[in-house]
Formats: C-alpha cells, sequence, structure tokens
C-alpha cells in the first residue's frame, strides 16, 4: 500500500514536469480563463450582478476544461501512442498510474482556483471569498468528479484524430447550459431542467455561493449530492471500462 | 520451482478472434538461460503468441506458464521479473531518456543502475535530450533500456531490430549476447533469419497459428532429406540440382569432368540453409495465394 503511494507520487512528479514542458497545455490552462474573465469583465464592467454570475462559472469552466477535457484527451493520445501498453506491462499499479494522473489535474484546478479568487478580488469586485470551506470542498468534490468522467469518456473516443471533437462536443454545450456565462434560473424551463441534471451546474453552484453569496454548505447539500452521484459513477466507467490498448492495432 | 523448470511452457494454444483463429495449437518450451526465437511471416500468430506470454491477451485454450505463473492472471510478482520490448510503443514525449528510465526504475523492486543501463544501451549521449527529438533508433535503444531496468530474469523482445542501420543491429545483437551471458532468458520475434541465426540457440518457424519447424538453426538444415549440388559447365552456365542422395550424382559429375580432361567449376555440395527451409515452409501455396487475392 505505501509502495503504491509512492509510485502515485513519482508518477504525479513526472506528470507535473511534463505539464511545464508543454507551453499549450499550460497556455490553457492559466492563460484560458484570464482571458475569459478580463474579456467579460470589459463587457459587463460595472454591471456587478452579471460578474458575480460570470466569475464562478468561468471558475468551473477551466475547472471542466483542465480536468474533463484534458484528462479525455491526453489518454486518448497516450492510449494510441502506445505508452499505455507499455505501462501496462510493467509492476506499474493501475491504481497508482491514475491516482497520479488525475492528481496532476487536480494540481492544476488548484492554481486555477488560487488565479480565480485573486482576480474576482483584484479586478472584479467580489471580495474574497465568503466561505473558504464551502469552496475547498466543492473546487475538490467538483475536479475529482470532472477528472473521473474524464477518464471514462476517453474510452468512448475512437482515436486521437477524434479527440477534439468528441470532447468539444460535450464541452461546449455544458458550458453554455451549465450557466457559466449566465443564471441558470433565467434559462428557458427545458433547459434549466437539462441544466439541473448536469454536474457543472451545480459545482458553479456551489462555487457560487462560496465566492459570492455566503449560502453555506448545509444550503447545497443537494449539489453536493449530485456532484458526488456522478463522480461515483464516473469513478466506475473509468476504472471498469480502462483499455490500455488501441483498439486499432 | 526446480532448476530444470522451463522459465516458458506452452501447451496446445489456440486463439480465437471471432471465427478467425490466429494461434491453432502452439506447443515449446524456453528453458532458463536460452534465447528461443520464433521466426514466421507477418500475421503468422508470433506476435498474438508472445503478448498471451506477456499477459497482454487472454487465450482461448492451451497452457501458458510464465517463470512458474499465468501471465493471464496479471500478477505483479510475475511481472517484475518480466522485461518486454513491444513492436510499436512510444514513450512522454516531453522527458528525456535519463528521466524516463529513472521514472521506471522505482516502478521495479529491485532494479539497476540507471547510468549504467543507459550505458549498456548506447545513449549515453542522448540521455538528456526529450525523447520526441530522438531517431527512431535511438527510441528502440530506449525501449530497451527500459525493458532492462527492473534486471528482468526474462525479456521478450519483438522484432528488436525492424527498422535498424546494420550498425545499429550489430550493436543490438551485441546487447542481446551480452544479456545471454548474464544468464538471461530470451524470447525473440523476427522476420530476418540472420538475427535468428546469430542470436537464438533454437528457433521455432511459426504459419498459419502453428509451429511447422523447431530447433537450432543450424540442425533445422540438417534435419531436412536434401542436398543442394551446384556446379558450373564449361560452357558459364551455372546448374543446380537438389537431390536426396548426392552420391550417384556427384560420381558423374567428376567422371565427365575426368573423361573431358577439364576441371569441374565451382562445385559446391550443401544443406538447405535455414533461409532455404524458412522459406521452402512458409511458402504459400497457390491456393493461398489466390485466397489472399
Amino acid at each position: 500500500m505505501a509502495d503504491a503511494v509512492a509510485i502515485a507520487y513519482r508518477q504525479w512528479r513526472l506528470e507535473r514536469r511534463m505539464f511545464w514542458r508543454n507551453p499549450t497545455a499550460a497556455f490553457f490552462s492559466f492563460v484560458l480563463p484570464l482571458l475569459f474573465l478580463f474579456l467579460f469583465g470589459a463587457i459587463f464592467s460595472g454591471d456587478q450582478k452579471t460578474l458575480d454570475i460570470i466569475v464562478p462559472g468561468i471558475l468551473g469552466m477551466s475547472m471542466m476544461s483542465t480536468t474533463f477535457n484534458a484528462l479525455a484527451m491526453n489518454i486518448t493520445f497516450l492510449r494510441e501512442e502506445g505508452v499505455l501498453k507499455r505501462i501496462h506491462g510493467t509492476p506499474m499499479p493501475p491504481s497508482s498510474y491514475l491516482a497520479g494522473v488525475a492528481a496532476n489535474a487536480v494540481s492544476n484546478a488548484a492554481v486555477q482556483v488560487v488565479i480565480v479568487v485573486i482576480a474576482g478580488k483584484v479586478f472584479f469586485g467580489l471580495g474574497w471569498p465568503k466561505d473558504w470551506l464551502e469552496l475547498a470542498v466543492f473546487a475538490v468534490a467538483g475536479v475529482a468528479t470532472l477528472a473521473a468522467l474524464g477518464v471514462a469518456f476517453s474510452h468512448v473516443i475512437p482515436n486521437f484524430d477524434a479527440a477534439p471533437a468528441y470532447t468539444n462536443i460535450v464541452f461546449l454545450p455544458v458550458i453554455f447550459i451549465s450557466g457559466v456565462f449566465y443564471d441558470v434560473d433565467k434559462a428557458p424551463p427545458f433547459l434549466r431542467d437539462v441544466a439541473r441534471i448536469l454536474p457543472l451546474t451545480h459545482v458553479i453552484d456551489g462555487l457560487s455561493a462560496a465566492m459570492v453569496t455566503g449560502a453555506g454548505l448545509t444550503d447545497h447539500m443537494g449539489d453536493l449530492a449530485v456532484i458526488v452521484v456522478w463522480g461515483l459513477l464516473g469513478a466506475f466507467f473509468a476504472v471498469r471500462g480502462f483499455s490500455w490498448e488501441s483498439r486499432r492495432g | 520451482m526446480s532448476a530444470s523448470a522451463p522459465a516458458i511452457l506452452v501447451r496446445d494454444l489456440h486463439k480465437s478472434y471471432g471465427e478467425f483463429e490466429a494461434v491453432r495449437g502452439i506447443d515449446f518450451d524456453v528453458a532458463t538461460g536460452e534465447v528461443f526465437g520464433l521466426l514466421g511471416p507477418n500475421g503468422a500468430g508470433k506476435t498474438t503468441t508472445v503478448e498471451i506470454l506477456e499477459g497482454y491477451r487472454s487465450r482461448t485454450g492451451g497452457i501458458v506458464s510464465v517463470l512458474g505463473h499465468d501471465p493471464g492472471q496479471r500478477s505483479r510478482a510475475l511481472r517484475e521479473r518480466v522485461g518486454i520490448v513491444l513492436q510499436s510503443t512510444g514513450m512522454y514525449r516531453h522527458v528525456t531518456p535519463r528521466e524516463a528510465v529513472a521514472h521506471f526504475a522505482r516502478i521495479y523492486p529491485r532494479s539497476r543502475d540507471v547510468e549504467e543501463v543507459i550505458s549498456i544501451v548506447g545513449l549515453q549521449e542522448k540521455a538528456d535530450t526529450y525523447v520526441r527529438k530522438l531517431s527512431g533508433g535511438q527510441q528502440r535503444r530506449l525501449d530497451l533500456a527500459l525493458a532492462l531496468i527492473g534486471d528482468p530474469e526474462l525479456i521478450f523482445l519483438d522484432e528488436p531490430t525492424t527498422g535498424f542501420d546494420p550498425a545499429a543491429r550489430r550493436n543490438a545483437w551485441e546487447v542481446i549476447r551480452s544479456l545471454q551471458e548474464l544468464g538471461k532468458t530470451i524470447l525473440l520475434t523476427t522476420h530476418y533469419l540472420d538475427e535468428a541465426q546469430a542470436l537464438c540457440d533454437r528457433v521455432a518457424i511459426v504459419k498459419d497459428g502453428r509451429i511447422v519447424a523447431e530447433g537450432a538453426p543450424g540442425e533445422l538444415g540438417e534435419a531436412s532429406t536434401r542436398y543442394r549440388v551446384t556446379w558450373r559447365s564449361t560452357d558459364g552456365e551455372s546448374h543446380a540440382r537438389e537431390v536426396e542422395d548426392p552420391t550417384a550424382l556427384l560420381h558423374q559429375l567428376t567422371s565427365a569432368a575426368l573423361a573431358r580432361g577439364e576441371p569441374l567449376q565451382d562445385l559446391s555440395v550443401t544443406r538447405p540453409s535455414l533461409e532455404d527451409i524458412y522459406l521452402e515452409l512458409t511458402a504459400e501455396t497457390p491456393e493461398e495465394e489466390r485466397a489472399r487475392g
């Protein structure tokens, strides 16, 4: 057990090192949310009510991008390249490998939380988060769930050429429906019903409560429950369907 | 496990993909410390057989034992004692060989020294270059380094020198021979006959999912009952004839030459080479060629 944890830690360290060596990935993770924040900040400058919705929304979107999108794409790439097959031939415990890879995505999300919280305070009039514990709980639950769903989704993607299309066909509708850019409660009823099912809506609800409204954790147990259910489903399919080899070969 | 138990034991191995039978009853043993080669054309079932032994594929039937384990169980204890070089596997692009080898070293309980393994495969000068900037041959050397870092007892090499230039092949052969001297057991697949001849203690020729011949590379030819006699007549024309017993033919040739008072040029009597045997055994019958279109 201790050994498996040590190997997971080593895998995480290697993933971090590789992440920083790939400037495109680093750009997408950290510059893109800032770019979105400043664009929307410029558009809705002075409209605090809208900014209060958009800043947590963009944090939720960024978290999904660095976990769900990045893992779905990376796992597909590594599977096609044969890196996963090579790892599968070593004594590396699969759980250590997946933990190391997921921890890498979680690290990126943690940096994003810091970036968005600071930008919210300094540039967008949000002040410091009202409930740090709630922020931490929803950030961790959201990131873990979206990471598991990303790994699970990689099983659906047939090959790397198709990966961007598959990922975006999920990501783009989800960020719009889940209320990254507007208040879900003001959406048409059918969209609101879809949004109620999606995990990102509840992640953003929780982040918004922690950062803006100050409604405590006890008021958002329902949100947390939906996220946890998605997380368990994601983890189940991530592990169960995990394929170490390309189906093309 | 006793010392005399084979490192690999395969009995009546079968593997089907749907209707297609890729492996149709293969038997062989590989003794500890032996270099065993699976030879055969593409699609003969070599890689399927090896991947079953490596634990990547399940088998449809038969018995398989690798270092006393059933590879289908995928036990970690077995994978700690085995090194695998696959035909085509990628590696992380943004790491250096030194980092990659050091990372893999931590996965194994008794790993070798990182610098030592890098120098065994001859990657010292590229040890700090990103993998994506390595040539194909250098990446293959890294594959070998990653297979050796855990100090395995048994090494699988699936077409280890495909795509190498002649000098790189010789170097790879030296590395494989040095592994043999260390007492490692090696199972390799190849479609280069000179490679099998140079490295293997024993080879098995695989065709259509079956072993059609097995033995030491030199003995496979000897087992044949035919001799090949070649000579050149006075008009400079080359002749070749295959006979079961060359005595009569030789007598005829030499007495004719003596009678003419001319030397018999370029006379040779040979057993079929491994290559002849291989080509004969793996040749497609006209029906097969037609079926393949």
